[in-house]
């Protein structure tokens, strides 16, 4: 069986701590970071790693595409 | 698997479009004009029509379109992008011309040009990014704002009898006989990021084939001027501004259609 992975790369100094990209992930993978980057914006990370699926559904909504997503086919 | 196995080059399946340029984009956190101006540099990427594209940016939060997007664009006076685009597509007939517009720009102070350039048929994309409010100037009533919502303009709401009703400029242009393709759209989320995508790329479509003028509205969020957090507004926006403004095409091959 093959099982579908993914991982989100979030470009903290671009990330404007919208939130946007929250609702829109069905997996639940996106969380904020309590740290803040240079603007004082709270960022975006991948809070729940492995539940990614690379489906792409946060960079589409980013409007400052800051999160750049990779997916892989594994077998299991 | 590792995260660090996945995150390789060869598994990479969607980053920046290479037309957007390194600059920060000057928009407010979640607004629906950097999707847009993304969504706008992905088609013309995925059409292969960078060297043959001018866009004419307008007077607005979104002026400074030409230092985010990395393709030729020049810049109009307030509202007159659809005029300077007339004279660009009739100089170079076989350039893809398109407009960048905002409420305040394309439905108050440009309603003239946007309207005869519709109505002469001009073979342009006029992209307008309707938020109901003028967001650069610090949130004042536009001809857009719907009917009892606070700006600073409005404080105690927009009335119907002093101040007009909400101006639906699409189904107003979709009327006239030189529009071929008037849809409205929105891209708050990714469904309706991927369908505003699809129909930027059939308006581009259009002028390769010299059809006539498409325009995409796009309906977007003011989280700044609506006083509320990216997430509040969009949620405010699917029950307040989809009610007067529904999604959907409104012409579709030069033939109307009903929405809503």
């Amino acid at each position: 069986m093959t099982k579908v992975m993914g991982a989100i790369v979030v470009e903290t100094e671009t990330c404007k701590g919208c939130e946007v990209c929250i609702p829109v992930c069905t997996e639940k993978v996106i969380g904020m970071s309590t740290e803040v980057n240079r603007k004082g914006y709270h960022y975006a990370y991948m809070r729940n790693p492995g539940a990614c699926t690379g489906c792409t559904n946060c960079a589409i909504v980013c409007p400052d595409r800051a999160i750049a997503v990779y997916r892989v086919r594994v077998e299991v | 698997m590792e995260v660090l196995d996945i995150i390789r080059p060869e598994n990479q399946v969607f980053c920046k479009s290479g037309l957007m340029t390194d600059a920060t984009l000057s928009y407010c956190p979640g607004c629906g004009h950097g999707t847009v101006h993304n969504l706008m540099m992905e088609v013309i990427d995925e059409l292969g029509i960078v060297e043959d594209t001018i866009g004419v940016a307008p007077v607005g939060c979104s002026v400074l379109a030409y230092d985010f997007m990395d393709i030729d664009m020049t810049q109009a006076a307030h509202g007159r992008a659809p005029a300077v685009a007339t004279a660009i597509s009739r100089t170079w007939p076989n350039k893809y011309v398109f407009t960048y517009q905002g409420d305040g720009d394309l439905a108050a102070i440009g309603t003239a040009e946007t309207i005869h350039a519709c109505n002469r048929g001009e073979n342009i994309v006029i992209i307008f990014v309707n938020n109901g409010i003028y967001g650069m100037t610090g949130g004042q009533m536009a001809p857009t704002t719907l009917v009892g919502m606070h700006t600073s303009t409005s404080p105690y709401g927009r009335e119907v009898e002093t101040m007009g009703s909400p101006l639906k400029m699409s189904e107003l242009i979709a009327n006239l006989p030189g529009t071929y393709y008037v849809t409205r759209q929105s891209v708050h989320t990714h469904k309706h990021a991927r369908k505003a995508k699809k129909a930027i790329k059939t308006a581009f479509q259009n002028t390769r084939l010299g059809n006539g003028l498409s325009l995409v509205e796009i309906v977007s969020n003011c989280n700044s001027g609506w006083k509320m957090t990216p997430n509040e507004s969009n949620i405010w926006m699917e029950e307040n501004m989809f009610a007067n403004y529904p999604l959907g095409d409104i012409k579709v091959k030069g033939k109307l259609r009903q929405i809503g």
